[in-house]
Formats: structure tokens, sequence, C-alpha cells
């Protein structure tokens, strides 16, 4: 029990940390990225694309070739579904009544008639998938993006983005109802079914990662350009006129 | 209660009166200059898109090599976007410094580049299928909202925006969730141009093997 405490009081303190920082170093307002962290963020990038070279990419290469596609995607679907009650207390601190209303129903849905979670049954009767974190609780709350984070092992991210992921892993609500072993399946699939997006999206992972320019910048302005448009943030270079100005802002 | 409609029956009479006399301006300089007999609006806007999307989903379910589909792309390229433009704003800048053959050379280069890379995104869109559903004014241009839908994958969102700045109705920008083709290859273009130490003639010749 005291260790749970100690590593919960760390996480908070990591967490209360980063939206400090996040605070700090402010908003984009108008500029594509914030990225004052740059020097650290491309030696984590060498580090994790080292890492997507010699394990990453070959595993998900076995993942993809090796096992049957309906298996793949049950793993995904159990995962998603095992990560739905997160979702659920993010809508709820969120205010969204109607994706917290959604989510509750996938989640039944999906637990029972999806047999555990394996299937996605709310999906085939039109309830798609509806995703949420806390970094998006974060965002509606009114915490600014804070600057450009790459993470070990992870990828692309922001401090809030950060501070939410810290705070998702802690919430884990599945976590503390499920005994041993069985509270371990969320992270297993989890990790599972990164391996199995790797390997679906291997050629466009792949263009990103070894055959642009510069793959960091790449990978930071599709991470952020991408995050922003699922929180519906407005972003000044999808109202811009290249006719009005021919060289850019 | 009939004082309600008012304004509006108004603007309605002014609206007709003035596009009339718009009209008739406009058929005036449509005579000697030879202008598009029609301006862009959302509808045709929407119609441009989903003439494009036809062509898209025709490419991407014909069965064709992967080759032969890069070249069909570019086609389509070429047929519905304004390349010029594009490959301009994403060489940024340095297109202020470019001589007009560097950018005839640097424009050529681009379209080449851009299909094969994006032909190759395409190309996991095999099965799927593009539908217009929407189209708005944004400032000055059109912005034409379809949806993908993609086998196994959730739907999701590609953006068109189009103008007819040109001279033509073309579209200058695509925006897939979020991810803005202009913003994205003004990066990478950046970047290349980085490596080579700003020399703009070398990029020219590089791009021809890249995408």
């Amino acid at each position: 029990m005291f260790v749970v405490q100690k590593s919960h009081l760390a996480a908070l303190t990591a967490v209360l940390s980063l939206l400090t920082m996040a605070a700090c170093t402010g908003d984009p307002g108008t500029a594509a990225f914030n990225d004052p962290y740059e020097a650290q963020n491309r030696a984590v990038h060498r580090l994790n694309s080292g890492v997507d070279r010699v394990f990453l990419r070959p595993t998900s290469q076995v993942y993809e070739s090796g096992l049957p596609k309906p298996v793949q995607q049950g793993i995904s679907n159990f995962s998603d579904n095992f990560e739905t009650p997160g979702m659920m207390v993010n809508n709820l601190l969120q205010g969204d009544v109607e994706h917290l209303v959604e989510n509750t129903f996938r989640f039944v849905i999906n637990t029972t008639v999806g047999i555990g979670g394996v299937m996605d049954a709310a999906d085939a009767i039109g309830m798609g998938r509806r995703s949420t974190d806390f970094g998006e609780t974060l965002h509606v709350w009114g915490v600014q993006e804070g600057a450009y984070l790459e993470l070990p092992f992870y990828g692309p991210s922001t401090e809030r983005d950060a501070a939410g992921l810290l705070v998702d892993f802690a919430l884990d609500p599945l976590g503390y109802v499920l005994p041993k072993p069985e509270k371990y399946l969320g992270t297993i699939t989890k990790l599972a079914s990164k391996v199995g997006d790797r390997g679906r999206y291997s050629d466009t992972v792949d263009s990103i990662l070894y055959e642009s320019a510069d793959s960091y910048a790449q990978a930071r302005i599709l991470y952020l350009q991408n995050r922003r448009f699922e929180l519906g943030q407005e972003v000044p270079s999808d109202t811009f006129d290249p006719y009005e100005d021919p060289y850019g802002q | 209660m009939a004082n309600d409609l008012n304004p509006a029956v108004l603007t309605g009479r002014h609206l007709t009166r003035r596009h009339l006399i718009a009209g008739i301006a406009g058929g005036a300089v449509a005579f000697s200059v030879a202008r598009p007999a029609l301006a862009l609006d959302v509808e045709s806007a929407k119609v441009l898109i989903g003439a494009l999307v036809k062509d898209i989903n025709g490419i991407i379910n014909s069965g064709a090599s992967e080759t032969a589909m890069y070249a069909q792309f570019e086609q389509v390229f070429i047929k519905y976007a304004d390349v010029p433009i594009i490959a301009q704003s994403a060489l940024g800048v340095a297109a202020r410094a470019a001589s007009a053959g560097q950018m005839k050379g640097f424009t050529a280069a681009f379209q080449g580049y851009i299909s094969r890379k994006y032909g190759s995104r395409f190309r996991e869109f095999i099965g799927g299928q593009i539908e217009v559903v929407d189209a708005k004014q944004v400032k000055s241009f059109y912005e034409v909202i379809s949806t993908a839908y993609l086998k196994g994958q959730s739907p999701f969102e590609v953006r068109w925006q189009v103008s007819d700045k040109s001279g033509h109705d073309k579209f200058f920008n695509m925006i897939i969730e979020g991810v803005n083709m202009v913003a994205t290859e003004r990066t990478e273009i950046g970047a290349l141009l980085d490596q080579r130490g700003g020399d703009l003639d070398q990029l020219i010749v590089d791009l021809k093997g890249l995408g």
C-alpha cells in the first residue's frame, strides 16, 4: 500500500511539474510549434528511431505476418475496451455527457455481446470508437499545450499531453478492480496493439522515419497538426491563403 | 410578423438587382478578356472535388499496378491542383530569391515528387471510397470536406481547399485529419534545402529521385 501511495505521489509531482512547465513555456499561439527543448528532443528521437529500427519494426513485421488478421483485430479491440472506463472518467471530467453515454454504452455492449471486448459489437451497430484522454481533459480545462516533447520509447507529445499520459496511467480504473494477473491484460494488449499498428501503417511510418530529410521535424509537425485537429483547436495554417501571401507566413 | 420578413425580402431584392448588374458587367468582361464564365462558389467547388474524388476512387479500385497508379495520380494532380502555387508555397521564402527558370524546374520536379509521395499514401486507400460531404467558404477560398472510408479503419476527414485565383478552379491544399499538405511539405522541402546548403539547383536535380 505504501509503495502504491509513494508511486502515486511521484506521478502527481511529475504531473504538477509538467503542468508548471506547460504554463511557463506558454502557448504556441500562431506559431507552428514551440520547441525550446529541441536539442534534448532530438537526442530522444535518435534513441526512439534506434529502438524502432532494431526492435519495433522487425517485431511488427513478425506480428503482421505471423498473426491472423482477426486475432490482431481482437487484441486491438480488447485493448480499446480495457481503456474505455478510463475514457469515461475523462468524459465525465470534461463534462462531455454525450460521449460519456456513448462510451458507457460501448463498454457495456462490447464487454457482454463483444465477449469481454474482443469484438467491437458497438461499432457494428453504428456506435464507433470515441477516444479521449487526460491530455484532452487538461485542454478542456484551459491548460495550454506547452512545449513539444519527444518521450523516450513513446514518441511525440507535448508538456500537456505528457502530464495527461501520467494521469491516465495512474487512473486505469480496471486496474483497481481486477485481480492479478488480469489487471495486466490491458497493458499487455495495448503494447501488442501498438506493435500491430506499427506493422499496419508500416509504409507511412517508414516514410516519416527513414525517407524524410528531417524525420524529427516531420514527426513533430505531423503530431502537432493531428493532435490539434483531434482537440478541435484553430490552426492558422489551415486558413492560409497562398494567393495573398505566396511565400508563406 | 410580416415586418420580420421585410429585411430578408429587401436583401433578396437588393441582391437580385446587384447580381443583375454584376452579371451584365461580368458578361462585358467575359466578352473582352475571355474570363471563366462562372465564378467559383460553394456548389462549383463541391462539384470540382466531387469529380476529383471520383477519379481517385476510380484509380484506387482499378487494380492497376503501383507504377501505373503513380502516373495516374500525377495526371489527376495536374488536372485538379494548382501545382505552381503549391510548389511555391512548399518552397516558402526560398522561392522569393529563385529565378523564373529555377521556379519552372522546381515546379516540374515537385510535381513528380508529390505525385509519387501522395500516390504511395493513396495506395493504402485501395478498395476504399472517398465521399464529398460538405463545402464552405473560408476567407477568400472554398473548403470542401470529404470523408474517406477505408477498409478496416474508422472513417476520416479529408479537406480540400479550392480557389479560382489562378484563373482556373483548382485545389491548392489538402488537409487529412488536420495534417496540412502544404505546411508539412514546407517543413520537408526546407529540410531538404538545408541539407544541400540552400542549393536550389541541386534540390531540383535530387527531387526527381525522391518521393
